[in-house]
């Protein structure tokens, strides 16, 4: 099959590469870049596993092209924590208990990404519906919840210092 | 309870924060779908699109011509080295791929392999099969009726399609006691066939060296060791020996059930890569899980409930016709082909009980896994939980009243039931007075009197469940006679931390963390020292896996018991460097220390050192401990939910107000870690209560074979769990522990239903089949014109 040459720029780096054009991004991820932490758990787009951020906005990886990002940046599981330092969401899902099984809590953490750019103080109900397109089968949502308020929290309180 | 360990130890009773976080929660978990060996080929199954039809060819050319295609595996290739059928875990059997007949929608056909997953895909599409469908058998009441074809053509002599008849309890004694009973209550119900679900779906790479002889399988499954002696007795005719099997299970990313049987996926994938000499990747898409393996349920229950007129329950009887699909590929101990379906008796004491089953072959994918729960407990406690408010409703008694009224009480445990358990511990009426004062239940039910009075539909449940969890003593249990203990190998290291190993296989449960909490509270060692292996064949000792919320009453208790093995040696190099005797030494976490001399002590640590670099003369070096534990009992586990609803006249839309969970699963090792597990466990309780169920055409055909249409609840959807526990240790298991894992998936559904139809009780509504969807509810409101 014809290839096309795609420039991603994920987690920082470019990788150029010649992909088929039916390749998913998300197989672009794991098989080609060897990212493994964005995950498949559906093939409807239903789960939310594979979210990642493109240019900063959460999408489903399994439903995009790799040839469709291209050109464009994409941040992953991996490119969450800064420095060593885990990100308030990565330390929050550990504190509050937000994960089990861990097979969700990449795209979960990708999802809440996006939801506390827009909305830094998010009500329950905004996070509830906020992650209602990702499904974790493990952790009945309860902790999830608390792990992304307890993001936004800690968020808040480390602009009101840099401010 | 309060931990006896510091929080530097971190032993029973800390909330610590989890072990395996760190590595999930930066994308480095390894889950089967994340391995990659140099020359690994791809697998894709074709499967059938007919529930029951013979298949008159199958054409590999057009797949075989595609660049990149390497192989395409037939029933008929298999057949060349009777591999086509394999046994399942209830001793029935099973095709690997067909010869002949498919026998449900969606059942693997042929195997394409290539090098890449998308062009193994390719391969999929272009192979021709001519089928020539038959009509499907799609209940089991279709399948019992005289003169319905015979569907197990392959067992010799069969007849008919009863997989299996059982009886259980005391037929004469109970059917005296209804000849005799004041009130005798009815109803039928059925607990649909579901799906675990679980997010990561199942899979494996097979690699088989030939040079070595030696087959390395990464594989999702609760249960390696199983696996693995499974293999080798089933392959031990191509060459396969047992010591030339390893079985990886790596991160597993949600079981619940599922991942317990052996699928024809990994078999054929096996074959794929010893024939070739090379790893051989399958994962399955969503669709195909959905659609051909891990379903659990599908029971059709007739139950009855003896009482006198003052609400004493007397006896019970329940009459199951279950669909097991084209095969019985449960995994119950083998002696229980229904499980553990006879705690069907509850948390009630009765004077006698009885239930029979008839387990039935249809044209659908093999049943009969336990969506969470411990081998059919669910099923048993839906059955009883929902009796009892039917009972409830026809006496015109309070629900909680009843059961007070008719609970096992507290002095009568180790309590023999009438279907031959000994519930271990117990304090039901402590736990549901718990969750009725959490939830303020005596002005909730003033509440409901005025919203009725109002012509509002306002409804409150109670489900007070009791479990049946640990399986098992090995004088009972076995499956396909391999006994069901499991272990810990424990060895400290001279630094004083420590690796253990066992026999079961975390799937999100937190086994990293609780069974180091468990070492560390037996010796003293920081949990965070202590690395807990599990799931390599080739590393961990012989276990029977995680399923049924077994691993903390098993391998749980084994570690407990090599720790305290590790203890004792421990106190005599203590004693030897100490120079006393042992009897003169006193054991706190972590320090042994001279009675009566409080500065003489010596620490774990300085022990582990001295084991390898200043033992006793005489004494062996080292300090290690395994341990094989058999329980001595399965453990009971229970729990009082209520839950609180209103109903929406507008829509039949079902709003779960409040849910008070309130469980004892004996003493605890991780609040956190159990807090969890009850909130997964309690919203896999809410999913068929109100949105899961597989539903067939009269076809055969999936009508909802995906994650667009098999509904899982979402956050939307999820209430925000209250949860809350007693302690009733279990005085048996060595910790007082006795597993949580599943009782709130169990407990749940008939709290949320017994709350619905009380809701809907003053139009005369006494009972609802689950999944109870706003349309159901809607219609009922309709035909009594109260819908808005
Ligand atoms: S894999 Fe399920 S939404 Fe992408
Ligand atoms: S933690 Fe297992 S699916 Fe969410």
């Amino acid at each position: 099959m014809a290839t096309r040459t795609v420039s991603i720029t994920v987690n920082g780096e470019t990788h150029t590469r010649d992909v088929e054009p039916r390749l998913l991004l998300v197989h672009f991820l794991r098989e080609n870049l060897d990212l493994t932490g964005t995950h498949i758990g559906c093939d409807t787009s239903n789960c939310g596993a594979c979210t990642v951020l493109l240019d900063g906005k959460s999408i489903k990886s399994c439903t995009l092209l790799a040839v469709q990002a291209h050109g464009k940046a994409v941040t992953t599981i991996e490119g969450v924590a800064q420095g060593g330092q885990l990100h308030p969401l990565q330390e929050g899902f550990k504190e509050k208990h937000g994960l089990q099984c861990g097979f969700c809590t990449p795209g979960m953490v990708m999802r809440a990404v996006e939801l506390l750019d827009k909305n830094p103080d998010p009500t329950e109900d905004d996070i509830r519906w906020g992650i209602s397109g990702n499904l974790c089968r493990c952790t009945g949502y309860v902790n999830i919840v608390k792990a992304i308020q307890y993001a936004a929290e800690k968020m808040q309180a480390e602009e009101a210092v840099e401010a | 309870m309060q931990p006896r360990t510091s929080e530097k130890i971190c032993g029973m009773g800390h909330s610590m924060k989890r072990k395996e976080d760190a590595r999930f929660l930066q994308g480095k978990g390894n889950y089967v779908d994340d391995v990659k060996l140099p020359g690994m080929l791809y697998m894709d199954i074709v499967r059938s699109p007919f529930a029951y039809a013979k298949i008159k060819s199958i054409n590999t050319e057009a797949a075989l011509a595609i660049p990149g295609v390497l192989a395409v595996i037939t029933g008929e290739t298999l057949a060349q080295y009777n591999l086509h059928w394999m046994p399942t875990l209830m001793s029935d059997t099973q095709m690997v791929l067909p010869t002949d007949t498919v026998m449900y929608q969606s059942q693997e056909v042929a195997a394409v392999i290539a090098t890449s997953r998308y062009i193994a895909a390719d391969g999929v599409e272009a192979v021709e099969v001519e089928y020539e469908p038959m009509q499907a058998m799609v209940t089991p009441f279709q399948s019992m009726e005289p003169g319905a074809p015979v569907l197990r053509t392959d067992k010799e002599g069969k007849t008919d399609n009863l997989a299996w008849h059982w009886e259980h309890g005391d037929r004469e004694a109970t059917d005296k006691a209804f000849a005799s009973a004041d009130v005798v209550v009815r109803e039928k119900m059925h607990i649909p066939r579901i799906h675990v679900a679980s997010i990561e779906t199942c899979g494996c790479v097979a690699d088989f060296d030939p040079v070595e002889g030696k087959l390395t399988v990464y594989m999702t499954t609760q249960a390696p060791h199983a696996v693995r002696t499974v293999l080798a007795l089933v392959a031990g005719h191509v060459g396969l020996s047992e010591e030339k099997i390893r079985i990886i299970s790596p991160d597993i990313g949600g079981g619940f059930g599922g991942k317990v049987p052996v699928y024809p996926g990994y078999v054929v994938a096996i074959a794929a890569s010893v024939v070739i000499g090379k790893p051989v990747k399958w994962i399955e898409d969503r669709s195909e899980n959905l659609q051909a393996d891990s379903f659990a349920r599908d029971y059709h229950m007739d139950c009855e409930l003896a009482a006198t007129n003052e609400g004493k329950i007397q006896a019970l009887r329940i009459k199951t016709v279950a669909d097991y699909g084209y095969t019985d590929a449960a995994a119950n101990p083998s002696k229980f082909p229904a499980g553990l379906f006879s705690i069907c008796t509850g948390s009630y004491d009765m004077d006698t009980a009885f239930t029979e089953m008839d387990a039935v072959y249809t044209n659908k994918p093999p049943g009969g896994v336990a969506y969470r729960c411990s081998f059919r407990v669910t099923e048993a406690v839906h059955a009883i939980e929902r009796m009892v408010d039917v009972l409830a409703q026809k006496l015109q008694k309070d629900p909680a009243q009843l059961r007070f009224n008719n609970f096992i009480q507290p002095e009568q445990f180790p309590y023999q039931s009438p279907m031959g358990w000994e519930y271990d511990s117990g304090n039901y009426p402590a736990a549901l007075q718990k969750a009725m004062d959490i939830v303020g239940y005596e002005e909730l039910r003033r509440e409901q009197a005025e919203k009725r009075a109002r012509g509002e539909f306002m409804g409150i449940g109670i489900s007070s469940f009791t479990e049946i969890v640990g399986a098992g003593p090995s004088k009972h249990f076995d499956i396909l006679g391999i006994k069901m203990f499991d272990s810990c190998e424990l060895r400290i290291h001279p630094t004083g931390k420590a690796i253990a190993r066992f026999g079961t296989k975390s799937q999100g449960q937190g086994h990293e963390t609780t069974y180091a909490q468990i070492i560390a509270e037996e010796l003293g060692i920081p949990a965070l020292h202590v690395e807990v292996e599990e799931g390599d064949t080739d590393t961990a000792p012989y276990g029977l896996g995680t399923y049924a919320s077994r691993s903390t009453p098993t391998a749980g208790a084994a570690a407990a018991k090599a720790a305290r093995k590790v203890r004792n040696k421990a106190r005599k190099i203590a004693a030897y460097l100490l120079e006393v005797s042992e009897e003169d030494l006193e054991w706190e976490p972590g320090v042994f220390t001279v009675k009566g001399a409080p500065d003489k002590s010596t620490t774990i640590q300085d022990i582990a050192f001295a084991a390898y670099t200043n033992h006793p003369q005489g004494m062996e070096a080292g300090l290690e401990a395994v341990h094989y534990y058999d329980p001595p009992n399965l453990t009971f586990p229970f729990g009082s939910y209520i839950c609180v609803v209103d109903i929406d006249k507008g829509t039949g839309e079902i709003k779960i107000r409040r849910f008070v969970a309130v469980d004892d699963c004996g003493n605890i090792i991780n609040p956190m870690i159990v807090q969890g597990q009850v909130h997964g466990g309690l919203t896999q309780g809410l999913a068929p209560a109100m949105y899961e169920s597989l539903i067939y055409d009269e076809e055969g055909n999936i009508l909802n074979g995906t994650f667009m249409d098999y509904l899982l609840p979402t956050a939307v959807e999820t209430p925000n769990w209250e949860t809350a526990h007693t302690i009733t240790p279990s005085p048996h298991h060595p910790l007082g522990a006795k597993g949580v894992g599943e009782s709130a998936t169990v407990g749940a559904p008939p709290a949320i239903v017994n709350a619905v139809v009380d809701a809907l009780s003053p139009l005369g509504v006494t009972h609802l089949e689950i999944p109870m969807t706003p349309p159901q509810i809607w219609e009922i409101l309709n035909a009594h014109g109260v819908a808005e």
